[in-house]
């Protein structure tokens, strides 16, 4: 008999029978992801112009998002790590598939399109790609030698070029950020470090002549100076600043926001979705809002520390870091510190396939969570 | 775990972990601690820039048009009013792309490359949130397909717009002149506030004389908008102040009665109201119709009357410039009795040629071929049949001085300061004008050609109608005026200088003599007299267009119709207690007698007629 068991049965002599248990559903987890759900509707009926449509459709997809983390939240993790290749080598190819017969808009290939649905591979790479590099590094002895960094650090630029060629640099981003982290909670040693930071470093001028496309590059100057182009490419920025900015203190009340109800905000229930929220709710908003991402990237850390396998940790781990990437990606954007890449907001911008990989992911810190207790 | 021979240490790597789980939480902390301070510079620390920034973008300021200033007759007849045309116009702004809107426009409607070529060039003019016009005058199908098209045009939008419209279309054109779109260069001379909500300016004409009061002043409305321009509501409204309305002593039916009479030749008449100083009708033939030019006339058509020989853009009534020939002889005449240089018994006998001391060639009469005027040539009879030797003898007699002096009074060699703009001068000669213009001091050939308003003298047909209304009205010098009344307040005509200093002996001789040009058996003008109710004094002239060598006789036959002398009128009536004054000119028309005095008959029935009917009227 483990030790844990012991205790297990120590404090819970009947064996745990709470239907929290039964289904593997970490109860704070799951009542911060509500909370966000709700700040997420309230918001995004006032920033679609108070539709209804929206909010019903955006709804139903967070439906099916739980469904979705509570069926992997019933796999044990190990099944997860065992299956981890399999999920990454059919997102690869699928990414491949991508740049041949993907559909899309605005210039970028981003679906397959199945005729019935469509699937956004690069979705998939977001959790795959911390699965795939924890599996394998959690087999190594850590920290990792040069070998088993430099591999895990293939793997994780295959699909990060991938998801740029189509091209989406937000995403590209995130999954680069999730593969950095997990070699980097690994035990990545401090020389590899430095020489990472030196090595991206290195790389923007090769980024800024050859991988970035005009656009990408014009996003990058307008950060630096968005009256530039005032009507141009700054206009986002200068709008979404102005939103947030006129907030003030506590808001200008719940759709009552000019800078969005009147749509001088671009994107305003989408990537930009944020800025609706600080015109109307104020910083008051902003920071409620960042209290709850914060409490459930603590949750998901805590997890992380309780886990039982040097995988579960690892997973858990990377996907609480990259979920604040996130996040500061996306409000560090609409408020204008860093470039416009296409990156929603958790929960709260409008979009089924980010919602459903969100909830996904958290299927699986589910699953780490409801095991440590098991055992 | 094996890897690589070494076992791994369980509680080991759950250290480093847990490690380097806590560096990456306090990244997280670190970097939500810069999103909230940067949230709060943005929230707090720059509110009130950004709050003012958010309201300005909400609140648009947009101007109200004001309708320009309406123009009537003197009966209250429109010449000029406002009707409305629905204008597609783009925001700049408001498109992502303006080429490609055009592009998208041009499908849908015609629009030609001229107004896309002045769009861009007013484009530049512009600032990209104002309201710039691409098209003007959509028909109702047009505005019906853009209507249809609309969400896909954004930045583009319809906007009903008051437009100039002259129902009289060439009759007034010259007088009244039009509006037009606003040109570069004017754009950098008016206020560009009060222009604001106004596209057009006075080109020309009273259009262009009373801008000022036609115009209007511009109001304004606070909208609140969306980002891509539409207002939602009106916020708050100053109304726009119409323009001034001017009621204009232009008589319709005179107008048309004095137009018509040209029958298209080319000319020029005036005709005053003698007591006021108002212009009772203001002609140049051949005319074009002002509303070409109000919403941007194409070039083709404006090449048309750029380049017609006929110059119908040409306003001959005040720029035309013409030697008067012998209608200046009843105002020489008058100067003659005044200073007791002639008396009306003073007779010469005139064989057709002049000879002045120390000059070999002769000056001649119109018919000296026909042995002259003969015997007994007196001032009247100088008049009437208008003999040039009997003046001749005059002019040097007075002397240039004199002649020039009493010239300027009587309205000749500068502006007349009718309100009207572009009003040429002429030329009253005199010894300095002279020294000034050729360097040369004046001879007595000079005075000799001045005397039968040849030579270096040169008139507008408004001058020939003022000398005539001054002739009429025994000196009272009024400037002529066009506009009687300004929203409904009389200007009063202001008598510009004091009487002329002629006496009433000498004022009756002339008018008599003036009265048998017309209704004596030998007057020049005698072919207007028949079944005349009424009378009028009147002097013909004859001026050359072209100069004839003293040794040829002027023959018509043998010249092209341009080159022939252009036939001058001076004119009043009734004779007893004058109402009316007119000069006129038709080019290339000759004789005076035969071409111009009808059309001063014209005018002359229809200002009659309509005297009678207010007289019955009031009766």
């Amino acid at each position: 008999m483990h030790r844990s068991d012991f205790v297990r049965q120590l404090n819970n002599p009947g064996g745990d029978r709470r239907p929290s248990r039964v289904l593997h559903i970490d109860i704070p987890l799951l009542l911060l992801l509500l909370a966000l759900c709700g700040i997420g509707l309230t918001v995004l009926y006032s920033a679609s112009g108070q539709s209804i449509f929206y909010v019903k459709r955006q709804a139903s997809f967070m439906l099916a998002g739980l469904l979705a983390m509570l069926i992997m939240a019933q796999f044990k993790p190990r099944f997860w790590e065992r299956g981890s290749i399999l999920i990454y080598i059919g997102g690869l190819l699928s990414l491949v598939a991508v740049l041949y017969f993907g559909v899309g808009a605005k210039g970028a290939q981003r679906w397959l399109d199945f005729g019935f649905t469509r699937f956004q591979p690069s979705e998939l790479m977001k959790i795959a790609v911390p699965m795939m590099v924890s599996a394998y590094l959690s087999r190594r002895h850590l920290p990792p030698q040069f070998k088993h960094v430099f591999i895990a650090t293939v793997a994780t630029l295959l699909p990060v070029f991938l998801v740029a060629r189509q091209p989406d640099l937000g995403t590209s981003l995130i999954i680069f950020a999730s593969g950095f982290f997990a070699i980097f909670l690994a035990g990545l040693g401090k020389r590899y470090l430095v020489a990472t930071v030196l090595s991206a470093l290195a790389a923007i001028p090769t980024l800024w002549f050859y991988v970035l496309l005009d656009y990408q590059k014009q996003r990058v100057l307008t950060l630096l100076n968005p009256g530039e182009d005032k009507l141009g490419a700054g206009w986002n920025i200068i709008q979404s600043t102005t939103a947030i900015g006129s907030g003030g203190w506590s808001g200008k009340g719940w759709t009552q926001g000019t800078q969005s109800q009147l749509n001088f905000l671009p994107e305003s229930h989408t990537d930009f979705i944020i800025a609706v929220l600080a015109e109307e709710f104020g910083l008051i908003g902003v920071l409620s809002l960042l209290l709850v991402y914060l409490l459930l990237i603590g949750r998901c850390m805590m997890i992380a520390l309780n886990a039982q396998t040097q995988f579960s940790r690892l997973v858990a781990g990377t996907l609480s870091l990259t979920f604040f990437v996130y996040i500061f990606v996306n409000m560090g954007m609409v408020s204008g510190i860093l470039p416009v890449v296409g990156a929603p907001l958790p929960f709260i911008s409008y979009g089924g396939s980010a919602i459903v990989t969100l909830f996904s992911g958290f299927g699986i810190l589910m699953a780490i969570s409801t095991e440590q207790k098991r055992i | 775990m094996i890897d690589n021979g070494v076992f791994s240490d369980p509680e080991r790597e759950r250290n480093l972990f847990a490690r380097r789980l806590f560096v990456g939480t306090l990244m997280t902390l670190l970097l939500s601690l810069v999103l909230g301070l940067r949230y709060f510079n943005l929230q707090i620390s720059r509110y009130e820039d950004f709050a003012t920034q958010s309201n300005n973008n909400r609140v648009l300021v947009r101007p109200l048009p004001p309708p320009r200033g309406l123009i009537y007759d003197r009966s209250g007849q429109l010449i000029a009013d406002n009707r409305p045309s629905y204008n597609l116009t783009i925001v700049p702004e408001r498109s992502e792309n303006v080429e490609q809107l055009l592009s998208e426009l041009g499908k849908l409607i015609n629009i030609s490359e001229r107004d896309i070529q002045s769009f861009r060039k007013k484009l530049t003019r512009r600032r990209p949130f104002e309201q710039t016009t691409l098209y003007v005058n959509l028909s109702e199908a047009e505005r019906a397909i853009l209507a249809v098209n609309g969400h896909r045009l954004d930045g583009a939008e319809t906007s009903a717009q008051l437009i100039r419209h002259y129902p009289h279309r060439d009759l007034y054109a010259h007088a009244v002149g039009y509006v037009g779109r606003i040109n570069e260069q004017e754009s950098q001379t008016i206020e560009s506030v009060k222009y604001s909500g106004t596209d057009s300016i006075g080109k020309v004409g009273l259009e262009k004389f009373y801008e000022t009061q036609l115009l209007g002043t511009v109001g304004s409305e606070q909208v609140e908008t969306n980002a891509r321009g539409r207002a939602m509501r009106i916020l708050q409204q100053t109304p726009a102040r119409p323009g001034d309305n001017l009621t204009l002593y232009l008589d319709t039916d005179l107008q048309r009665a004095a137009f018509d009479a040209f029958k298209g030749e080319r000319g020029a008449l005036v005709a005053i109201e003698v007591e006021t100083g108002g212009i009772l009708a203001m002609v140049s033939t051949p005319s074009y119709d002002p509303n070409l030019f109000v919403t941007g006339i194409s070039q083709k058509s404006y090449d048309g009357l750029l380049y017609s020989k006929d110059r119908p853009l040409f306003d001959r009534a005040i720029r035309g410039q013409y030697p008067p020939g012998s209608t200046i002889k009843p105002l020489f005449g008058l100067i003659a009795l005044q200073h007791n240089i002639v008396t009306p018994n003073y007779q010469i006998n005139d064989n057709g040629y002049f000879y002045f001391e120390g000059i070999e060639r002769p000056w001649r009469d119109h018919n000296f071929a026909r042995g002259g005027h003969g015997d007994g040539v007196n001032l009247s009879k100088a008049i009437i049949e208008s003999c040039n030797i009997y003046f001749y003898g005059l002019g040097i007699k007075t002397g240039i001085d004199l002649l020039s002096n009493y010239g300027s009074q009587f309205g000749l060699g500068a502006k007349t300061g009718i309100d009207m703009p572009g009003e040429r001068p002429g030329i009253m000669p005199n010894r300095a004008w002279k020294k000034g213009a050729h360097g040369q001091s004046w001879f007595n050939g000079d005075t000799i050609n001045t005397s039968i308003g040849q030579g270096f003298m040169l008139t507008t047909p408004l001058q020939l109608a003022v000398m005539s209304a001054r002739i009429a009205s025994r000196g009272d010098v009024r400037a002529p005026r066009l506009v009687k009344s300004i929203n409904g307040i009389e200007q009063t005509a202001t008598q510009v200088a004091t009487n002329i200093d002629i006496d009433t002996e000498h004022w009756d001789y002339m008018h008599q003599a003036m009265q048998d040009v017309v209704h004596s058996r030998r007057g020049t003008a005698r072919s207007i007299n028949i079944e005349l109710d009424y009378k009028i004094a009147g002097k013909t002239g004859t001026a050359q267009a072209i100069s004839i060598d003293a040794e040829d006789k002027y023959d018509s036959s043998k010249l092209n119709k341009n080159q022939w002398d252009h036939a001058l009128f001076i004119a009043f009536a009734p004779v007893k207690d004058p109402k009316i004054a007119i000069g006129l000119i038709v080019e290339n028309g000759e004789h005076g007698g035969s071409s111009a005095a009808p059309i001063a008959r014209a005018v002359f029935d229809a200002y009659m007629a309509s005297q009678e009917s207010v007289t019955l009227v009031t009766k």
